[in-house]
């Protein structure tokens, strides 16, 4: 069962992302009117960044949409979160939003679709993460 | 015949109710929330931190900032209007204008930079130094052929992201280098709203370039990747000459190079490919990242080697919660 759900805009960086690390995973759908993904099992939510210049808006409306269902956000582990340095502060504050809304950890943050030393990062650490979240009843 | 019947074709309305591509709105309204003005920046707060740059310092960072502003220009006169022809929908043609205009902001605030901390005869003297430098005119000169009349519409958005997203970075370098060691603190917030802007630019210019692509045979999105690549290391080897020249006096060329290696690769990102350059050439200086974007030092829960994660309280969540 994947132990990853993600959002990635038409733009597909972060469907890159999740190609590059191999493993399954579900998707968010970009259209309103398709079916949302309901994860079994914890997993962790990969999300771009979109907020304006002031930090509003960072969460798509799709992930808030995903995200408001009660069921579906008690399995939610932790956050990955992308977006570009260019943001400055705001760089990839999705990730911290939904943390603090949801009372998770950011377990990593990207640029984009990512570069090879964060996808072996994040490889690695998920292994770890989800390997201890499954001993976790 | 043929002209009779252009000149009576039906002009359309832009209606932003019916979208043909929901990216087209989400860009505009990141774009219009984003708008400043330089007038916005205290730069006269820099005055006295101006005083204390040594002379070749201060015409190094004149001479940066009038390279920055040409290529503005360009990508405000000549290349984001070249794009309008090319736009697949009314309200990708607004979102154009809108870059267009935007870029006259960002070169119209060097000059405010120039007025506030530099004399008249310094400044003549970069700006005739930007018609005369054989780099700087070569970079531009490469972009500017591929925005002429009649070139291929993607090609010229590739070109357009390497301006916006890989060719600024020469310049930008600086001001994040002396706001790292706490100089030019003010110009240095000018230029990140600047930074912010190319980045939306470069996204939404390789997402339109991404989306043409699609419609493109096999060959030919091969032809278009071999461009895209082939044009990135030729200005690359015009980059790290003009690199050298401006930053060798200072001893920062490879600290440069290896920010502009980091933004090559994420120019390539913004148009679907992959990394051109290997994470032992990308890894940035700390403080110039830590200059670009503040508390967001490298982070990774896993290793446990970021300090600055984030746990919140649990909150019942409602739906108008999530209206942030």
């Amino acid at each position: 069962m994947p132990a990853l759900v993600y959002y990635s805009s038409a733009s597909g960086n972060t469907a890159r992302f999740v190609a590059q690390l191999g493993l399954e995973a579900l998707r968010i759908p970009i259209s309103p009117a398709a079916p949302m993904p309901e994860p079994a099992q914890p997993y962790v939510l990969v999300c771009p960044s979109y907020a304006d210049g002031q930090g509003r808006g960072a969460v798509a409306k799709q992930v808030i949409r995903f995200l408001n269902d009660a069921p579906r956000r008690a399995l939610l582990r932790g956050v990955i979160a992308s977006g570009n340095r260019n943001f400055g502060h705001l760089f990839a504050c999705a990730g911290g939003v939904i943390a603090a809304k949801c009372n998770i950890p950011v377990l990593y943050r990207f640029e984009l679709a990512g570069t090879e030393t964060d996808i072996a990062r994040v490889r690695a650490g998920l292994a770890t993460f989800l390997g201890t979240q499954c001993l976790t009843p | 015949m043929k002209d009779h019947a252009a000149g009576c074709a039906i002009r359309k309305a832009i209606n932003w109710n019916r979208m043909q591509d929901d990216k087209d709105l989400e860009v505009w309204n990141r774009l219009t929330v984003n708008f400043w003005l330089p007038e916005k920046v205290p730069l006269s707060n820099d005055v006295q931190s101006w005083a204390t740059l040594r002379p070749e310092e201060r015409e190094l960072t004149i001479r940066v900032f009038t390279g920055l502003t040409l290529l503005d220009t360009v990508q405000n006169t000549v290349g984001a209007p070249s794009m309008l022809p090319d736009a697949t929908t009314p309200h990708e043609e607004a979102v154009l204008t809108n870059i267009a205009f935007m870029e006259a902001v960002h070169a119209r605030s060097y000059s405010s930079i120039f007025s506030t901390l530099c004399l008249t005869k310094e400044v003549d003297e970069a700006f005739r130094w930007s018609e005369e430098n054989p780099h700087l005119q070569a970079k531009a000169r490469l972009i500017c052929e591929e925005y002429k009349a009649g070139a291929d519409p993607l090609k010229r958005k590739i070109a357009s992201v390497f301006l916006e997203s890989f060719l600024f970075y020469s310049g930008f370098y600086l001001p994040m280098y002396w706001s790292s060691r706490a100089k030019l603190t003010n110009t240095a917030d000018l230029i990140r709203l600047i930074i912010r802007d190319e980045a939306v630019h470069g996204y939404y210019i390789g997402y339109k370039y991404q989306r043409g692509l699609e419609t493109q045979p096999e060959a030919r999105r091969q032809e278009l990747k071999d461009f895209a690549f082939a044009l990135m290391f030729d200005l690359y080897d015009i980059e790290q000459r003009y690199t050298a020249e401006l930053y060798d006096g200072l001893g920062l060329t490879e600290d440069v190079k290896a920010f502009l290696h980091y933004n090559a690769n994420k120019a390539l990102q913004n148009l679907g490919y992959e990394a051109l350059f290997p994470p032992a050439a990308c890894e940035v200086n700390p403080a110039i990242l830590a200059a670009l974007s503040p508390d967001s030092e490298n982070h990774d829960f896993f290793s446990g080697s970021g300090s600055s994660y984030v746990i919140g309280k649990a909150v019942a969540t409602e739906d108008e919660d999530w209206d942030f």
